[in-house]
């Protein structure tokens, strides 16, 4: 993927890409590049937080977060996506230690819960739509679904995602650089959780208040 | 089938663009022609399209930039003319509709096709090489980067005859953008072109933090790098904390006008004020991520020329962190006229003016560098010292507007235009020109013709001068932004002072392009053999110019904040090295390929066309899911080849 392998040159106790140790091994590099990026998804995402916060009390004469929300849907979606990390992560842990068999048990078990987050949320949606509380209903509703949505949309990328590194793990086995493509996912998959704590609360508990 | 695309989206009955467009698609089909005639297209395809190199990628970011830079000044001159002959009875020659889209381009293609590919450029080239590495962290992203950001300017030209562009400025304020007031592409246009390259600087962003922080060569710490590459640094990570807030407040517009909803609309609970609020959050940090790369290549330029190790080394990187993080606390100064109330214009006002500290402590370094230093005035040197004085100029005139009550009086004046454009000509232009005329020996291996190269400065010093003072006094005098008429007879004389300003600019420009066509051609007797032609500092002199492919055959050692100079003055640079084999990136088409169907979507979305967005997606799906299969994206050049090609650079 990129340079690092030159730390070669240097000897390895110094080649921490820290200091003056000369550049970080490519497993360095590219989960940091990664995670920078994640910090960036993370402001896109408070800009559609700072948006809600501004508008969620502009109903237009339309529902309020009250009338629509149901916090015992939250609290299934909540647990599903949070145990799908947990599973997420000892898939991860089974990939490092080169067992594929448990990683495709907990990444199939990760899938399955991602899954179901996501069926939870698109029957919310459908339900709100049904009842005439759309997108286009009021300055609050354009906000919620669009920061909810956002982050839908970005569990239904990490399911597809997480096909394709099984896919991938199929086929070329546990190797360094499809390890390196899941250590990515697992923070991709570990952010989406950051995000949700801040969906969950701002928007659904204060919300449903 | 076509969407809203139709024959009445081509200007017929306006013969400015479509003539321009003539021109420059007759001068684009020569281009083609005569590549295919020489047979260029493999060399071009391998040894540039589809290439990583951070050398090459840079080199065509400043390239784009250069282009587009003749679009801006096109618009810039129109402008100008227009105001200078559209006064009192006289209607001038430009219809509002026509001058209104004529302002919105100027200002987008200036700031985000102009001045951020010259930035993103020159820390692309010139980033790794002062970092003694061989590539930026990823160069397949690197080159994916580059070729959103042309996909971007291709569709913004592209509305110049297809449809037509924005009427709402450079910050497309709702609720003229919404749909309601804006219903045709021009918006489109817009909020596409930048969503697709905003995300390609996001994506360079990424790289070039990940770059400097991770990739060094053995002994380069924190405070060894050299200050351009703190600056990169500052500028890369505001990049990163910017650009994703200006791409949620674009899908929250465009999200009102495709699908109805209401963030910034009149009705149901729309708040415009948000959108100001949130494209300054982005908007202010931008004029940063601009100007702080301009203040590292002053810092190369001014060190190097003077002879000297750069005054203040440790307050300019302290300096330029200040500035990276109070960039996020002053954005409310662009709208002090919203009414958030005294208190809170006070903290911003004061903010804005703080903000003024960190930039005197550069300018007084760049001054006590040059003091007793053993200065050569080549041109790189004129564009820092002109820099200087505009630039301080600019930033006074900043101040000023930083108090709100004389801010109320000056809002959207003239007054406005003048200190935006005293600072972004007199900072990045400045800068990119001194950079440009700095680091071209570096990436092609001769030196700019220098009488030329000053006539160029000059004549843009003085133009700048002559446009840009008259406009403060206008703003002074009550005169607005944007006007396509002026009604009050006393301003003529100033507005046509200005426009010979213009012209005047346009002089530096033709200069410019004569001291790159003269270079050319007298570029055997102008070589630079050593790597080395300005007895520079840092390492990318440390290389032949240009550079290898992987830039240095031996990772050197750093042993000092000048690591170059210190290599020289103990007598360590030029020893023969014994050398490994270097692993390099391949070549890959993905930038490309995405960039090709980044352009179809963008341009299927602009129109409406729903079955050419569904293709284009699928392609880059496909290409994404192509790329993310692939293994063995590097190759190895062996120990013996590296010999042999160094040997033959220093025979």
């Amino acid at each position: 993927m990129s340079l690092a392998q030159v730390a070669d040159y240097v000897p390895t106790e110094l080649a921490v890409g820290r200091g003056g140790g000369g550049p970080a091994p490519t497993r360095i590099v590219v989960a940091y590049g990664f995670w920078i990026f994640l910090l960036s998804d993370i402001i896109m995402f408070s800009g559609m937080f700072a948006a809600y916060a501004v508008l969620s009390g502009n109903t237009a004469g339309g529902p309020s977060g009250r009338e629509l929300f149901d916090l015992r849907n939250v609290f299934i979606e909540t647990a599903c996506l949070l145990f799908s990390s947990y599973t997420c992560g000892l898939g991860a842990l089974s990939a490092e230690r080169q067992r594929p068999d448990s990683f495709y048990l907990f990444a199939a078990l990760t899938f399955v819960l991602g899954g179901a987050f996501l069926g939870i949320e698109i029957s919310e949606f459908a339900g709100m739509v049904g009842r005439g509380a759309g997108p286009s209903r009021s300055a609050f509703l354009s906000a919620f679904f669009t920061l909810v949505g956002t982050h839908g949309a970005h569990v239904t990328t990490g399911l597809l995602w997480l096909a394709y590194m099984v896919a991938q793990v199929l086929v070329k086995g546990l190797r360094p650089h499809v390890l390196r493509r899941l250590l990515c996912f697992s923070l991709f998959w570990h952010a989406l959780d950051i995000v949700w704590i801040g969906v969950m609360t701002l928007v659904y508990l204060m919300g449903a208040r | 089938m076509l969407g809203k695309l139709s024959w009445a989206a081509i200007p017929f009955n306006e013969p400015l663009p479509l003539l321009s467009a003539a021109v420059v698609g007759i001068v684009a089909l020569a281009v083609l022609a005569i590549i295919t005639k020489k047979g260029w297209w493999p060399y071009l395809w391998n040894e540039w399209l589809t290439s990583v190199d951070h050398k090459r990628i840079g080199v065509m970011y400043f390239l784009l930039g250069l282009v587009m830079l003749l679009r801006g000044f096109s618009d810039a001159i129109m402008m100008r003319s227009q105001q200078a002959v559209a006064v009192g009875d006289a209607q001038g020659y430009l219809p509002p509709d026509h001058y209104n889209q004529i302002f919105s381009a100027h200002g987008t293609i200036m700031i985000f096709f102009v001045a951020m590919p010259f930035v993103v450029g020159l820390m692309n080239f010139v980033v790794p090489l002062q970092l003694g590495v061989r590539d930026v962290a990823f160069p397949v992203l690197n080159s994916v980067s580059f070729w959103l950001t042309a996909s971007g300017a291709l569709l913004i030209n592209a509305s110049l005859v297809i449809g037509n562009f924005a009427r709402t400025g450079w910050m497309g304020y709702p609720p003229l953008s919404e749909l309601g007031f804006s219903p045709d592409v021009g918006v489109d246009y817009y909020l596409w072109s930048l969503q697709i390259s905003g995300v390609g600087t996001l994506l360079a962003g990424i790289n070039m933090v990940t770059t400097i922080l991770k990739l060094r060569a053995p002994g380069m710490t924190y405070f060894r790098m050299p200050v351009f590459c703190w600056t990169a640094l500052a500028a890369n990570m505001l990049i990163i904390s910017a650009f994703p807030v200006l791409t949620a407040t674009f899908a929250m517009l465009l999200l009102d006008r495709y699908l109805g909803m209401h963030f910034f609309t009149n009705e149901a609970g729309g708040n415009q004020m948000m959108y100001v609020n949130l494209f300054w959050a982005w908007g202010h940090p931008e004029v940063y991520i601009l100007i702080l790369p301009a203040f590292g290549v002053f810092s190369e330029v001014i060190a190097t020329f003077s002879g000297k190790a750069l005054f203040g080394y440790r307050s300019m990187v302290l300096a330029t962190l200040a500035i990276c993080v109070l960039s996020f606390m002053v954005w409310l100064h662009h709208f002090f006229t919203m009414g958030a109330g005294a208190n809170v214009n006070a903290f911003f006002g004061i903010m804005s003016m703080i903000i003024a500290v960190p930039t005197g402590v550069k300018v007084f370094n760049w001054l006590f560098t040059l003091f007793h230093g053993s200065v050569r005035f080549t041109a790189s040197v004129l564009w820092s010292i002109g820099f200087i004085v505009t630039f301080v100029i600019g930033g006074m005139t900043g101040v000023l507007l930083a108090i709100p009550p004389v801010d109320f009086v000056l809002h959207n004046s003239a007054f406005l235009v003048a200190h935006f454009h005293n600072v972004i000509i007199g900072g990045v232009v400045f800068g990119a020109m001194a950079g440009y005329n700095y680091w071209f020996p570096k990436a092609f291996g001769f030196t700019l013709d220098e009488r030329l190269g000053k006539a160029s400065f000059w004549c843009w010093l003085i133009g700048f001068y002559l446009a840009f003072t008259p406009l403060y006094v206008l703003g002074l005098m009550g005169m607005t932004r944007r006007l396509q008429h002026i009604s009050d007879t006393s301003w003529q004389p100033l507005l046509l002072v200005a426009e010979l300003g213009a012209v005047v600019i346009m002089l530096g420009i033709l200069f410019q392009i004569a001291q790159l066509y003269v270079s050319i051609r007298t570029r055997d007797s102008r070589r630079d053999l050593t790597g080395d032609p300005w007895n520079g500092r840092t390492l990318e002199w440390a290389t032949t110019s240009p550079p290898p492919a992987y830039n240095f055959a031996v990772m050197p050692e750093v042993e000092a904040i000048d690591a170059f100079w210190e290599m020289k003055r103990t007598g360590t640079a030029g020893i023969p090295p014994t050398y490994e084999a270097i692993e390099m990136p391949r070549n890959s088409p993905t930038g490309f390929v995405t960039a090709f169907f980044a352009v179809m979507i963008g341009f299927a979305l602009i129109w409406q066309i729903w079955w050419m967005a569904e293709v284009g997606v699928l392609g880059a799906a496909v290409t994404a899911l192509v790329f993310g299969w692939s293994e063995n994206r590097e190759f190895e050049i062996p120990a013996d080849e590296v010999a042999r090609r160094e040997r033959a650079q220093l025979a």
